[in-house]
């Protein structure tokens, strides 16, 4: 009798210390991100003003002098749009393609699987790969070779994205569409596109956020310059490389400023990844229910 | 085809033969389009080979992958350093983010409220969407000097003994400091596939358990936990092939010197920080970029190896449930 308690008392000991340690680690978890942002906010504030995000580098800028990072914010918009816009072309057929026509067939597994793979492959890879074709082709660090490895980093991540809530799709508004004679082309455009909007666009978007943040692939590939690209062959400056760079500087005030710039780039993932989900709750409205 | 082949006397099988047509184009392009995922992976493996050839055709891969001495001026390419950098890294990582993340996955999909767990969604979101730069800012300011501190005093002072945790210098940059980061980078994507994968667990069975007296506790530990093993072991694959491959967050905070790592407050040399680093001048010493290529190969290798092993665990285990 006597043990049997014990036992008793022991296992509901167990579940106690259990549900702490859990809880513990969710309040690790959640903490760290608290943690992350106070610090880059707390330490990036300071030397965020007007003329980091409206002035190019100008002469002594690295030595702490006047300017500011637009060259890094004008080139990461050119290259995560043009890389996303890219993506777009290419994931939304083979999202598409996997849903109407592959289903759950052998090869559309294969399409997956090695969707996932590329998922996981290093940016850094995608860098060397791209800078591996440059020697090839003999050409030198662009804004457009930029675009295209971002476009390959992003493409996985977005049509698996894409994939996830297209396979949602409530399969009696398909069947509805082909039992009035629609061919599958037409039920892709027409209805899964439409009734599926909100998740493409929340796809778009956390892949451009990716994109937007990518320092590997874009080392290689895209270069730097104090300059605002004016051309797709020309070098171009980006926010991540900004912030790496500044922060190498031997002068305080330009590592202060790398700080700002990590400061600036949080602040617009933070702001694509909160769009992405006001954006999808307003396009849901439109959808069928 | 049938219908391409119609008689198009009546305009509106002129009609339907068109569109027939064009599903038929539209389904022949698309399909060229998903050769591309497939198409890529081996065209990024066969870019790299070549291009990492002539140091390939030059050493054996047993002096690459396990020379110790890295002189490119010289012409010696021991990569084993920078290996075991990213080893001693990534597991450092993975320790400390596999445990927590678990225990963060059972407590969202067994005990949570909805309420906790909708809080939890977008916290995990915004960790994963944070750019792996920002995440080494933090590192510097915030991980470096904790590391410095508190963990290398503390350490120093009761862990003196014990090899792997001797202090061997002192400026907190890292395998430790390279892992904390690390953890905190792969965990929401731990959390996210093992959570999911508790998801495949079906209710009947925690009911059964929990109908004859066990505890919730006993019933994770003894239904739900031994059906999700192979799913926990697959998101921990991911991870680490995710760790492998990280290259910015850690290069900012793991110190970049190559030597052999033997304590985890030691300092270390990545693999892709190695590649990061150098590529400026890699085109000025002959069979530098080759090696430097090599090294991509190398790493690109490991992290196929584990992401295929896993996904293909991972697609298993969703499609028995």
């Amino acid at each position: 009798m006597n043990m049997k308690k014990n036992r008793f008392e022991r296992r509901h000991l167990m579940e106690a210390l259990m549900k702490a340690l859990m809880r513990g680690s969710f309040v690790i978890v959640a903490g760290a991100l608290g943690l992350i942002l106070w610090t880059i906010i707390a330490r990036g504030l300071p030397s965020l003003s007007w003329s980091m995000v409206s002035q190019v580098p100008k002469g002594g800028y690295y030595m702490g002098k006047e300017g500011g990072i637009l060259n890094a914010i004008i080139g990461s918009a050119y290259l995560a749009s043009g890389g996303t816009l890219l993506a777009v072309l290419l994931s939304l057929p083979i999202a598409l393609y996997l849903k109407t026509y592959l289903g759950t067939s052998k090869w559309g597994g294969y399409v997956r699987l090695s969707l996932d793979v590329l998922w996981g492959i290093p940016s850094i890879v995608y860098g060397a790969f791209g800078f591996a074709l440059m020697i090839m082709f003999g050409m030198r660090a662009s804004l457009l070779a930029g675009i295209i490895v971002l476009a390959l980093v992003e493409l996985p991540i977005m049509t698996r994205a894409m994939d996830e809530v297209i396979r949602r799709m409530p399969a009696d508004l398909e069947q509805a569409a082909l039992a009035l004679g629609s061919t599958k082309l037409e039920v892709a455009l027409s209805v899964v596109t439409r009734q599926m909007l909100p998740g493409i666009v929340t796809a778009i978007l956390l892949a451009f956020g990716r994109g937007i943040g990518d320092a590997a692939s874009v080392l290689f590939t895209a270069g730097y310059t104090d300059r605002i690209p004016t051309s797709l062959m020309r070098p171009t400056a980006s926010l991540p490389l900004a912030v790496f760079f500044q922060l190498g500087s031997p002068y305080a005030e330009v590592r202060e400023r790398g700080y700002a710039a990590a400061l600036i780039l949080t602040i617009i993932v933070l702001a694509v990844s909160f769009g992405a989900r006001f954006l999808s709750g307003r396009l849901n409205r439109y959808t069928v229910k | 085809m049938s219908l391409i082949r119609a008689r198009t006397d009546s305009p509106f099988r002129a009609a339907a033969a068109a569109r027939a047509r064009k599903d038929e184009n539209a389904r022949r392009a698309f399909f060229v389009i998903t050769l591309l995922p497939v198409a890529l992976i081996l065209v990024i493996s066969a870019a790299l080979f070549v291009r990492a050839w002539p140091i390939l055709s030059v050493y054996s891969p047993a002096d690459l992958l396990f020379g110790k001495i890295w002189k490119p001026a010289s012409g010696q390419f021991g990569f084993l350093p920078f290996i075991l950098g990213t080893v001693w890294v990534t597991v450092v990582g993975l320790l400390l983010a596999v445990p927590p993340c678990i225990l963060v996955s059972i407590y969202l999909s067994e005990y949570a409220h909805d309420r906790t767990r909708a809080l939890a969604k977008p916290v995990l979101d915004l960790l994963a969407a944070i750019p792996p730069v920002v995440y080494g800012v933090w590192g510097l300011l915030a991980i470096v000097p904790f590391v410095d501190d508190v963990l290398a005093p503390l350490a120093d002072r009761w862990l003196a003994a014990v090899p792997i945790f001797r202090v061997t210098q002192p400026t907190g940059f890292g395998i430790l400091a390279g892992g904390i980061v690390l953890a905190v980078m792969i965990a929401p994507l731990i959390i996210s596939v093992t959570f999911e994968v508790f998801l495949t667990v079906p209710n009947d069975l925690r009911h059964a358990s929990l109908a004859v007296g066990a505890t919730r506790w006993q019933t994770i530990r003894t239904i739900v936990l031994p059906k999700v093993m192979p799913g926990i072991v697959a998101a921990a694959a991911l991870g680490t092939s995710r760790a492998f491959g990280e290259t910015i967050a850690v290069l900012m905070v793991v110190g970049n010197v190559p030597n052999i790592p033997t304590s985890v407050f030691d300092t270390a040399y990545p693999l892709p920080a190695l590649i990061a680093n150098n590529y400026g001048e890699m085109m000025s010493i002959p069979l530098y970029d080759a090696a430097l290529l090599g090294a991509a190969l190398v790493l690109l290798a490991v992290v196929l190896v584990f992401n295929i092993l896993s996904m293909l665990a991972l697609q298993r285990m969703t499609r028995r449930t």
